[in-house]
């Protein structure tokens, strides 16, 4: 039952999955365009590419938060059409309830399924603990800092083992000094928990720091350009990593995608 | 260690400051009247206006008690028609389109200009008083609440949405804690609203009440009586604030905690 030992991602399958989104004064805009996609489960996938590329459209598809225009996708080789209660997410921001304290805001998703809260409050402590809040259980959103936060809506999102971690940009909204710490522990957290992820984010280094794929996308319309697989040994050490051959290798490969499509570019 | 007895002694003048400026000015009241040779029907001390209301207490009560059910029974009104219509503007985007710009122009009506109009409709009874507080404070419970509903962050819809939520959850879960702190806004300028329709309602025709007493003591050329009354209809404002910030506090979970 502990999520120690539970150890065991979600297969997730993408079929000709596109999405236009219809708007009344302008023309339509194709956020996707028949992207296909298969993760296995329990590994790491970063989703890299600027603004407008659809990445985030893809979470929102996967989390069954906006429906297809074209396209399937399979969780477990089940289609869905509804939000799938294997997959947790966490978004840009913390999107923690200020009028509710740490534990009942971690606590929510199991509110809503009308599981027992009691059989979960245990559980809830474990993962606090794992993130370093180790008994702040009954402090208040507007007492913790803006990393402190977001471990809070990590661990919402992990109460009920999702087989499936959506994350959207976790950790653009926090300083760079933050970001490095929680990078760290998500890769910590991660190999704990073995859950599959799929991380979206505009950091180039941090896909390559945590992922075991690196998606890299380019916009208008949304298309997957790259499918890069890191072969780095884990744990990864940060310092070790980042000096690596290999890592600054994957960085640029990532990179001449970005400056041929002139999403970068050198003045 | 000085800066810090200093900081003490100025919280002790803050807290005091705002009994003491109303001390001072009874006081001066009091002593000025006499001085200045005004007569007590024109200006009566505030003693004589406290001996008032002790004598005068069981009456003051007895029409207290008219006023108060007249308040109360036309917020609880408006908070029953008013908090269900805001739902309806809220979730179905013709009836806003159809309903909303109207109460937002009918707001610019002074409602107490409609209270001889209320008599020759409904009478000298309850009825005529009870509307007038009730249109007085409708509006504001339904542009409060209106607001207080849109202000939600669609991100925190999509949160319990990926968690799984129907729209029942996501209003009891969400939308309802989020909206409640403007609701309550809306509440408290509301019940100050109720207590003058009321005495407006009684002003125009009435046979009981804190606004019939007042007319009574005017007609009388009892100044002080008048002023007494003043003072209950003050009071009766203040305690059913509270009453309303009081069930706010045990309700709007924490409310400090939200910036």
């Amino acid at each position: 039952m502990s999520m120690l030992a539970s150890g065991r991602g979600a297969a997730v399958r993408i079929v000709d999955l596109s999405k236009i989104y219809e708007t009344r004064e302008s023309e339509d805009v194709q956020a996707l365009d028949r992207i296909d996609l298969d993760i296995e489960p329990g590994s790491f996938v970063a989703v890299v590419g600027p603004s407008g590329c659809g990445k985030s459209t893809l979470l929102s598809l996967l989390a069954s938060l906006i429906p297809p225009s074209t396209g399937r996708i399979f969780i477990d080789g089940q289609e869905i059409r509804r939000p799938h209660p294997k997959v947790g997410v966490v978004f840009q921001s913390d999107m923690l309830l200020y009028w509710r304290n740490v534990l009942d805001n971690i606590l929510l998703p199991i509110e809503i399924k009308h599981f027992n809260r009691g059989h979960y409050k245990e559980k809830a402590a474990t993962l606090l603990s794992q993130v370093g809040l180790d008994g702040f259980e009954n402090k208040w959103p507007s007492e913790l800092s803006g990393g402190m936060r977001q471990r809070v809506a990590i661990c919402r999102a992990l109460i009920q083992e999702p087989g499936l971690l959506l994350m959207d940009e976790p950790f653009g909204a926090l300083d760079a000094l933050t970001r490095e710490q929680m990078i760290m522990d998500l890769q910590a957290m991660w190999s704990r928990v073995g859950n599959t992820v799929l991380f979206i984010t505009h950091g180039i280094d941090e896909a390559v720091f945590l992922a075991d794929r690196v998606i890299v996308m380019s916009p208008r319309p949304g298309r997957i350009d790259l499918d890069l697989a890191i072969e780095m040994p884990r744990p990864r050490q940060w310092t070790e990593v980042h000096e690596s051959p290999k890592f600054r290798h994957y960085v640029r490969r990532i990179r001449e995608i970005f400056e041929a499509k002139g999403v970068l570019v050198e003045r | 260690m000085a800066k810090k007895r200093r900081r003490r002694h100025d919280s002790f003048i803050e807290k005091l400051a705002a009994p003491a400026t109303a001390l001072a000015v009874i006081i001066v009241w009091q002593v000025a009247v006499p001085l200045s040779g005004l007569s007590e029907f024109i200006l009566p001390t505030p003693f004589s206006i406290g001996k008032r209301l002790v004598t005068d207490f069981p009456l003051m009560m007895a029409q207290l008690s008219y006023t108060t059910f007249e308040v109360v029974a036309g917020f609880g009104l408006a908070v029953a028609i008013g908090v269900p219509l805001a739902l309806a503007v809220f979730y179905w985007r013709p009836f806003e389109r159809a309903v909303f710009p109207l109460m937002v122009a009918l707001q610019t009506i002074p409602k107490v200009a409609l209270a001889p109009l209320l008599v020759v409709y409904l009478g000298y009874g309850w009825a005529p008083k009870i509307s007038l507080a009730f249109l007085i404070s409708f509006f504001p419970i339904v542009i409060s609440t209106v607001v207080g509903l849109q202000s939600l962050e669609k991100g925190l819809v999509n949160l319990v949405r990926s968690m799984g939520a129907n729209e029942w959850q996501t209003f009891f879960k969400v939308r309802l804690p989020a909206a409640l702190p403007s609701v309550f806004g809306g509440f408290k300028v509301a019940i100050s609203l109720a207590v003058i329709g009321a005495i407006i309602g009684e002003y125009v025709a009435a046979e009981r009440g804190l606004g019939y007493l007042q007319l009574q003591a005017n007609a009388r050329f009892d100044t002080a009586l008048n002023f007494a009354t003043v003072v209950v209809i003050s009071v009766l404002g203040v305690f059913l604030y509270f009453i309303v910030a009081f069930i706010e506090r045990k309700t709007v979970y924490r409310r400090e905690a939200a910036k």
